[in-house]
């Protein structure tokens, strides 16, 4: 199959983060980045059918400045056949313009199945995926957790609050992957020594009109210090007398 | 004064609490538009229609009801089909959907199709001048981001749970509509629903969370944890990542960063380590309590009460004083 992964670069959300001085974005002094975590099992999950379905293609998608390439080259060398960087000087806040300029690139490719995460890390907003879906026409299942291909038809399981349910479609489809989903293996060293060497194609992005501004960013509230109420068993009595008079929640 | 438009939810013929959420919400910006009015949109199999004077009392003065036999199970495309169609037609100011598993799926293609701008899962919302500002959790809750929003209508869907659904009885009006899409000539069809566990509350819903991690040492002791969960009597198991991972738990339980973000009014978190992947679901929490027996454990630094121990040894005891501290009221 022909499969295209979208990959957004994220930071490492391990991270203390603190906000820059303009107000409205976080400081990107010492960040490390990756791609988002869903993105990692969307691109296993390519491989990974392209490696049991036989032949096959993945081309991976980011949208961003130049240093986005250091994410299309991991998923390179994770094994992905080829790189497409949609170059623009900054990510846009509004979901709608980057799946605009997303469906402008994947159009005419030709692909079987077109992979997105759930959600980025960092934005989460969960939009992309069905929003470049709409604007192709395709087929699309959201926030699956299994994914199974044959004769050009696929079944999904998407989780809901408290069941979950199970959806068919024919390709080529859009298919967002959450957790459930197989996680991103880890390069090989003989894998990133192969991607030096593979295609990355650098073009334009056609960005949407943009309708959603960034005002502040701003760290939440601080949780205030608990305490420990005791050790053991023996601590369970005060613990109930603490959620009874003061938490108030029993 | 302009109108809003609200999805409200349901699920095998039964509203969903966060239809009343998104009718509230909706009723808000209705009203500081000048008083305008709330359209609420509800579609399912024939029948449904008996559910929209609920919608009333939560301020909906229409409602707009859409029955076919083939939306009985969610279908996206036509959903989403039908709610543009109206929303265009409408002229509203805003739309408003939860940001459930179903609204996080509709409201993007809703915004697609519509052309217009779109914030996701929305703790916090006012119209200033001709934009919509709203807050919204980003960088795994680490970061609350003020969004501006232009252009209208604006769609947004909104955090179940953030905005508690505030009653303001009207006596609403029905109207019927047919689906803008044939549900059956959907592209994507819902071959079948997987029932959760009966009738046990979700984790969005449950006023009270009991979560196990690998402290708990087995699949088999995750009992401790449905019979304290079963003691407070309004609550519903959670799992950590790890714990899902070894398939002691279903996916769908798991809380955080890459699972279900949750703020119930109590948390227990039992034998977890409190990784920030999975504090970033589960820190608006109103109380945490935490049992574990390392007391350097970074869970300790977000709870408001810790308790070291086993937590084998702990949660009988706990179960008994939960239940005896309920009967007596
Ligand atoms: C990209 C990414 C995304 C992730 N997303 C999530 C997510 O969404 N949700 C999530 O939960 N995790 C997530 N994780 C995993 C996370 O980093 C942790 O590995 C996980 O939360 C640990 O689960 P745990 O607390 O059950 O296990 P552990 O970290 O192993 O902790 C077990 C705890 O139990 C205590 N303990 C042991 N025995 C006992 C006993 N007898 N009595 C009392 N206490 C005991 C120990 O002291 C320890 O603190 C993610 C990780 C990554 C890399
Ligand atoms: N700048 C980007 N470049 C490529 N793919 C992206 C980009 N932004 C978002 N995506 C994709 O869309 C998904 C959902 O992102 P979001 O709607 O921002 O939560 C991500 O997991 C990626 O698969």
């Amino acid at each position: 199959m022909k499969i295209a992964v979208c990959i957004k670069r994220v930071p490492d959300m391990e991270t203390r983060f603190k906000i820059a001085a303009s107000g409205s974005s976080v400081d990107e002094t010492g960040l490390k980045y990756d791609m988002s975590d869903f993105d990692g099992y969307a691109v296993e999950t390519a491989l990974q059918l392209n490696e049991k379905q036989g032949p096959g293609e993945t081309v991976v998608i980011s949208l961003g400045p130049d240093v986005v390439q250091e994410q299309l080259r991991k998923a390179l060398s994770m094994g992905a056949d080829r790189a497409v960087q949609l170059k623009s000087d900054r990510v846009p806040a509004d979901g709608l313009a980057i799946a605009t300029a997303l469906a402008a690139e994947l159009k005419s490719g030709g692909y079987d199945l077109i992979l997105f995460g759930r959600q980025a890390v960092d934005s989460a907003n969960a939009t992309v995926g069905p929003m470049t879906a709409e604007l192709l026409d395709l087929p699309c299942a959201t926030a699956v957790s299994s994914l199974e291909i044959a004769n050009g038809r696929a079944t999904a399981r998407r989780e809901l609050e408290g069941a979950a349910e199970v959806v068919e479609f024919s390709l080529p489809a859009i298919v967002s992957v959450d957790e459930g989903m197989p996680r991103a293996r880890y390069p090989s060293l003989k894998g990133i020594m192969a991607a030096k060497k593979k295609p990355l194609e650098v073009r334009p992005a056609q960005l949407g009109e943009e309708r959603i501004t960034i005002e502040k960013m701003e760290l939440p509230p601080e949780r205030a210090a608990g305490r420990i109420v005791g050790e053991g068993p023996a601590a369970v009595p005060e613990l109930v007398r603490l959620l009874h008079t003061e938490a108030k929640v029993l | 004064m302009a109108n809003t438009f609200a999805f409200a939810e349901s699920r095998g013929g039964a509203l969903r609490r966060v239809a009343f959420e998104t009718v509230s919400a909706a009723r808000a910006l209705a009203d500081a538009c000048g008083g305008g009015e709330v359209h609420a949109f509800l579609a399912g199999a024939p029948g449904v229609s008996s559910l929209a004077s609920e919608l009333g009392k939560y301020g909906a003065d229409v409602v707009i009801v859409v029955e076919h036999p083939g939306l009985a199970n969610a279908n996206a495309e036509s959903l989403a089909a039908t709610a543009a169609e109206r929303i265009r037609a409408g002229g509203y100011r805003a739309a408003v959907f939860s940001a459930s598993a179903q609204g996080r799926d509709l409201a993007p293609r809703v915004a697609a199709k519509l052309g217009v701008g779109m914030a996701a899962d929305v703790i916090a919302f006012e119209l200033s001048g001709d934009a919509l500002v709203v807050k919204h959790p980003a960088y795994a809750g680490k970061v609350i981001a003020t969004l501006k929003l232009t252009g209208s209508p604006a769609i947004m869907t909104l955090h179940p749970g953030a905005r508690a659904a505030v009653e303001a009885p009207t006596e609403a009006r029905v109207e019927s509509a047919q689906p803008a899409a044939d549900p059956g000539a959907s592209k994507v069809l819902v071959k079948e629903m997987i029932a959760g566990g009966g009738a046990k509350l979700d984790i969005g819903d449950a006023p009270v969370i009991v979560s196990g991690g690998r402290g708990l040492k087995s699949a088999d002791n995750f009992r401790l944890v449905e019979d304290l969960a079963a003691a407070f009597g309004n609550a519903a198991v959670g799992a950590t990542r790890a714990v899902t991972d070894d398939g002691w738990r279903p996916h769908s339980d798991q809380i955080g960063q890459t699972g279900r973000q949750v703020s119930p009014d109590l948390y227990v978190a039992c034998g977890i380590s409190g990784a920030i992947q999975h504090i970033a679901g589960m820190r608006n929490s109103r109380t945490i309590v935490a049992i574990n027996k390392d007391k350097e454990a970074p869970i300790f630094k977000v709870a408001d009460y810790g308790i070291v121990g086993d937590v084998v040894e702990i949660l009988p005891v706990l179960t008994a004083a939960v239940k005896e501290a309920r009967e007596k009221g």
